[in-house]
């Protein structure tokens, strides 16, 4: 794993047919901890994530994370709003990224255990995937995205959908994925999930950071007017 | 109607007293089909799909391409391979018109566009689920292909099952390369045609039948075989 990926974002703009989706942005990701993304919808949350991550086309500007861009992919993991099933087992599912970076038989199966077992899914190894119910989905999707142990994992709205129980297990997921050392990067509609979980947080309007602060500060006294207006439950465009 | 009844008992005693030169016939159909059939999906399972995930100038003209050379002529396939193979044409040191390979040549080219064609539409809806996590996971172009093949062999299997059908049933360019010689390069459909022509019509049509009972057990057996698989449920 590589140490302390920091991401620097230089006048990043990303436009789709005349019109700009994010940016300019100009911000310095911290190095470690846990970073939520907020904001209205059309913001850029999204967009900003696959920024993050190397896989949006840039119309201006560049990312740095301070190694080449393979290197960086190679460290990150990425998990979807709606959780992508291949048309395979749960077994095969969790295989996937391991084969694709040529791990061993062996140790493929090893790691294929400790995630089914941590995500609660051990006895549905054999089923087939796209049968599993959403929060099933969500867990194997997120197992399956930290299962390379990633430097950096991205969650787009991992618990949009989900009841209760299913988000608090994949919040204490994180949070022991958090300790263990990974840098977690994460957009979320849920204010409380946010305040659950958030090291700093990034306060997107219209495609630009509105507001950015630790958690603490961010929470108890928003600098922006619009922050604090979507804090309280207004509605912001 | 006293044709196909007569017909029918033709087949019928060709079949119980298996016939040698008809099982003779219908192992050459077989043999040149299923080589035609197996080379060209080696050629356009990969060139489908690679056309479904890869956007490059061309792309749409290429794809147009193929739809309207699913409807080639094999007549003139024929003719095109008979010229490139005989004797005067650019391979007719080669020696291979008049031969199985010739047949088999042909028909890959046939049925190549088919497969390719029917691979491109069924991948794109694959792609279009797979693509983020595919894109994301930081896959090669080849790891794409293969992955996408893997998960839409169901599909794969409808696209080679129809170049095979229209192989087995093929006439115009296996009557012109082939010569439908006996013992040599005559199969079910040449056949046919040739009994056909002299008015035995019992004889041609017993040969049709075995033809379409041909056709159906090869795809029956492969459905069959592909759903006794544990993941063939998707």
């Amino acid at each position: 794993m590589v140490e302390n990926m920091a991401a620097r974002l230089q006048d990043v703009v990303v436009q789709r047919r005349g019109k700009t989706i994010l940016g300019p942005v100009n911000h310095e990701m911290a190095p470690d901890g846990c970073t939520i993304v907020i904001g209205p919808n059309g913001a850029g949350k999204t967009t900003l994530l696959k920024t993050l991550h190397g896989v949006e086309r840039l119309s201006q500007g560049q990312v740095d994370w301070g190694v080449p861009e393979h290197v960086a992919r190679q460290q990150q993991a990425y998990v979807f709003q709606s959780p992508i099933m291949l048309r395979r087992s749960v077994r095969q599912n969790l295989i996937f990224p391991l084969s694709l970076a040529g791990k061993g038989r062996a140790e493929a199966n090893d790691r294929v255990t400790y995630w089914a077992t941590k995500i609660g899914l051990a006895k549905m190894l054999d089923q087939p995937a796209p049968r599993l119910s959403g929060g099933e989905k969500q867990k194997l999707a997120l197992a399956r995205a930290l299962i390379r142990d990633p430097a950096v994992l991205f969650l787009d709205e991992p618990c949009a959908n989900l009841d209760g129980r299913s988000i608090r297990e994949i919040e204490s997921l994180l949070l022991d994925v958090q300790r263990s050392g990974t840098r977690i990067i994460m957009t979320t509609h849920d204010l409380g999930q946010a305040r659950r979980l958030a090291g700093d947080v990034l306060f997107l309007l219209r495609g630009q950071i509105n507001d950015y602060g630790s958690a603490q500060t961010f929470f108890a006294a928003p600098s922006s007017p619009e922050a604090v207006a979507f804090l309280n439950g207004d509605i912001v465009e | 109607m006293t044709d196909i009844w007569s017909g029918l008992q033709a087949a019928f005693w060709l079949l119980v007293t298996f016939d040698r030169d008809l099982v003779e016939i219908t192992l050459r159909s077989l043999q040149v089909s299923l080589s035609a059939l197996v080379i060209a999906s080696i050629i356009a399972l990969p060139l489908g799909t690679w056309l479904a995930i890869r956007r490059f100038r061309f792309r749409r003209a290429v794809i147009a391409v193929l739809n309207a050379l699913m409807g080639l002529p094999p007549v003139v396939v024929g003719l095109i391979v008979y010229l490139l193979l005989s004797r005067s044409g650019p391979f007719g040191v080669l020696g291979l018109l008049f031969t199985p390979t010739a047949m088999i040549i042909a028909q890959v080219i046939i049925i190549t566009p088919l497969i390719a064609s029917i691979t491109h539409q069924a991948m794109r809806e694959l792609w279009a689920e797979y693509h983020d996590l595919l894109i994301s996971l930081n896959t090669s172009n080849w790891q794409r292909i293969k992955t996408l093949i893997f998960d839409g062999r169901r599909a794969l299997l409808t696209a080679s099952l129809a170049g095979f059908g229209r192989a087995i049933g093929e006439v115009g360019a296996i009557m012109i390369v082939g010569g439908n010689i006996d013992h040599a390069t005559r199969v079910l459909t040449t056949a046919i045609a040739l009994e056909t022509g002299k008015g035995d019509f019992a004889l041609a049509l017993g040969l049709g039948f075995v033809l379409i009972g041909l056709a159906l057990v090869v795809n029956f057996g492969i459905h069959v075989l592909s759903r006794t698989e544990r993941e063939g449920r998707w």
